[in-house]
């Protein structure tokens, strides 16, 4: 009944002062950076391969073999860095193999990234089993010395960890490459008509194995950076469906790496504040609130698909189609 | 364009189909004496019990609990029995499936070890009169299936007990699985052993809405810490909320398995749950014919609730308050749920020196007194 609710004597002290609730904020933006960097991070790599022509839906198995792989790295060697590498080659090698069969062989993109899809959630658990009770060393605090003093915004923006910085530059330069550089170009045509560039004298199977490639290595450190430093610890299907929302953003995104970055902060975004709003007593039932990231999600795909016109301009149009050459 | 769309979303669709049909990996762990099997055909067949457990075995907490009672159980009786189990069973249609398996793979006893898995084992139930069914923590019965379940409130209460000494904030959080009365009563449990210390304790709550998905337990966690929150307890799968306390340098505890190891600085102590004495029980009724429906409830009294390796800067006090509610539990001459009590809109649930049966602790849907926000889907 609503009328009791007022005598609740908890939903009156919800006043605070306003310092507290600015900073309340910063540490909301300070969670959402940090909860879509995974993200950003896969989502960016999996652009790379659909600039290319390939969709690897294989993400969520890469990303999971690449958590156990730099966990166990980093648990043994007791180094983060090497832990991402670890992670990064790992993603490389299943991308490898997945780009083999795809690009060479010309089997189907859609069942081989299912198949490498289930493949890195079987393996992973696996190889994982005796590293669900393993531990890290210690971790120490990340801040950005001076900047992480400003009032409010040291706290939001400036005490996270190298990789959020990373993922935002990795956004930048992924811009710059694909549409300032020659070599970004070349991508983006082998990804529009690999016949022309076929035509052209370049090598699109070797340029698109780089793509999946690098795709892989993107993968492989967001799945690293979730289970050394995100949540930090493994336990099988840890990715949780993370990898299937990269692939989504993509779309999202219309193949804009900017996008790619805004996307995985709205998501990430709106993940944290329905967490937030339920820590505060909020009268919406939980139910509601775990849905608003999807229908967030949702809602701006509906807006860009209104404009047919905005997708067609950005999506490869060879995306998903198998090349190959002579024919 | 259409085209790509649509192969897209078949593809997407062909995996979740794929998902679930494959996510069930099944292992098997036969006795070492397989090759004299044939020559002790005089002996009677071993028993065969099958598990079907909602997580991995991985899991570190409520699914490994359960593997580690198997296990025990294994060692109880020898070749009398042959155990085997299935992980990551979702909660679904496709459960029934599993069930029927198990019983086509000659099972005699069949253990179903989440709340979801009631209407199909209800299903699988009436279709195989002569199978017997164990459901943990549901509440329907029938003539070969019946339930069992631990009481997790009590291992709650005892961990409240310490969350109300150590916070500084007086503010204690708990991330939440799935909003269903076992849950509510965890999180009641825990406020009112920390209002046994501590009365100024507020409980701040935020529901994940899955038991295992680490990722979104830490997302829960920081929420709680962000809101103030310096002791948190999680009625969740995984240790990722104890390890994001760790992180953060707040306390939390272990859930279901002792979790130390996962987060030793941030480690108050773990509340567990130890299966094996009911599952050897049921083993025996089996093997000795005297299988009966009926409900079993068990807790500290019976050796299947405990909290464990308490840190050791909690107050000497603390830890002796902390075994005399163990003694008095045992002994029954405590009740964690005794009125008078309070909801958190103010109106008596629970009058003046009445204890609360087993009814009203199965039925709890509202937060007690110092718990903020409102149960999800209540009125």
């Amino acid at each position: 009944m609503p009328g009791e609710r007022l005598a609740d004597p908890s939903a009156r002290q919800g006043r605070r002062p306003k310092g507290a609730s600015m900073n309340e904020i910063a540490l909301l933006i300070a969670a959402t950076l940090s909860a879509g960097t995974v993200l950003a991070i896969a989502g960016l790599g999996l652009l790379i391969n659909e600039r290319a022509g390939i969709v690897n839906l294989g993400a969520e198995g890469m990303m999971l073999v690449a958590a156990i792989a730099g966990y166990a790295t980093a648990v043994h060697s007791g180094s983060d860095v090497l832990g991402f590498v670890a992670g990064m080659a790992a993603g490389v090698v299943l991308a490898l193999f997945f780009g083999l069969l795809v690009i060479w062989l010309n089997t189907n993109q859609y069942a081989t990234g299912l198949a490498l899809s289930l493949f890195g959630a079987g393996f992973s658990a696996f190889v994982g089993i005796s590293y669900t009770q393993q531990r890290l060393s210690e971790r120490e605090h990340w801040a950005i010395p001076g900047l992480a003093d400003l009032p409010v915004l040291g706290k939001a923006l400036f005490e996270h960890h190298a990789m959020v910085y990373l993922a935002m530059a990795l956004a930048v330069a992924l811009h710059f490459l694909l549409y300032r550089t020659r070599a970004g170009l070349v991508l983006r045509a082998v990804g529009e008509s690999p016949d022309s560039a076929h035509a052209l004298g370049y090598p699109v199977r070797r340029i698109r194995l780089a793509a999946v490639a690098a795709g892989g290595a993107l993968c492989g450190l967001a799945g690293a950076y979730l289970s050394i430093i995100y949540t930090p610890l493994w336990v099988e299907g840890m990715v949780a469906g993370k990898g299937w929302i990269a692939l989504a953003l993509t779309t999202f995104a219309t193949w804009r790496p900017a996008r790619i970055l805004l996307g995985a902060y709205l998501f990430g975004g709106v993940t944290m504040l329905q967490f937030h709003l339920q820590s505060e007593g909020i009268d919406i039932s939980s139910h509601w609130l775990s849905m608003l990231p999807y229908l967030s999600t949702i809602a701006v795909l509906v807006l860009i698909s209104r404009n047919p016109a905005w997708i067609k301009a950005n999506m490869p149009a060879s995306l998903g189609k198998p090349f190959k050459p002579g024919h | 364009m259409t085209t790509f769309a649509t192969r897209r979303t078949f593809a997407l669709a062909a995996l979740a189909a794929a998902a679930t049909l494959t996510a069930c990996s099944k292992k098997e762990e036969a006795p070492a004496a397989a090759p004299a099997a044939s020559a002790a055909a005089a002996k009677p067949e071993p028993l065969k019990i099958a598990f079907a457990y909602v997580g991995p075995v991985g899991d570190g907490g409520w699914t490994f609990a359960h593997d580690n009672a198997r296990k025990a159980l294994e060692k109880e009786f020898g070749d009398k029995i042959v155990t085997s189990f299935v992980e990551k069973v979702p909660e679904a249609a496709d459960a029934e499936r599993v069930f029927n398996d198990m019983v086509g793979q000659g099972n005699k006893l069949i253990f179903g070890t989440t709340f979801g898995y009631m209407e199909p084992m209800l299903k699988v139930a009436a279709e195989h009169k002569d199978i017997k069914f164990e459901h943990a923590t549901g509440y329907k019965t029938a003539d070969n299936l019946r339930t069992y379940d631990s009481r997790t409130y009590e291992g709650a209460y005892l961990a409240g007990v310490i969350a109300g000494a150590m916070t500084k904030t007086n503010t204690i959080g708990v991330v939440g699985s799935i909003p269903i009365p076992e849950v509510i009563r965890n999180i009641n449990s825990f406020t009112l052993g920390a209002q046994s210390v501590n009365p100024k304790i507020k409980t701040k709550v935020v529901w994940v809405n899955e038991w295992f998905d680490p990722p979104k337990e830490t997302e829960a966690a920081v929420a709680l810490i962000n809101g103030g929150a310096d002791v948190l307890m999680q009625n969740t799968d995984s240790a990722a909320v104890l390890k994001t306390a760790e992180e953060k340098g707040k306390r939390a505890f272990g859930w279901d398995s002792d979790m130390q190891a996962y987060g030793p600085k941030a480690h108050l102590g773990s509340a567990v749950i130890n299966w094996a004495p009911y599952y050897i029980k049921a083993t025996r009724d089996a093997l000795d014919g005297k299988w009966a429906t009926g409900k079993s409830w068990w807790g500290v009294k019976e050796g299947a609730i405990d909290l464990v390796s308490v840190a050791d800067d909690v107050p000497a006090e603390i830890k002796a308050k902390v075994d005399q509610i163990k003694a008095g539990l045992k002994d029954g001459s405590f009740s964690i749920w005794k009125g008078p009590l309070v909801d958190n809109t103010g109106k008596e649930v629970l009058a003046k020196d009445t204890v609360a049966d087993d009814a009203f602790l199965g039925g709890i849907k509202f937060f007690v007194k110092g718990v903020e926000g409102k149960v999800p889907g209540s009125k």
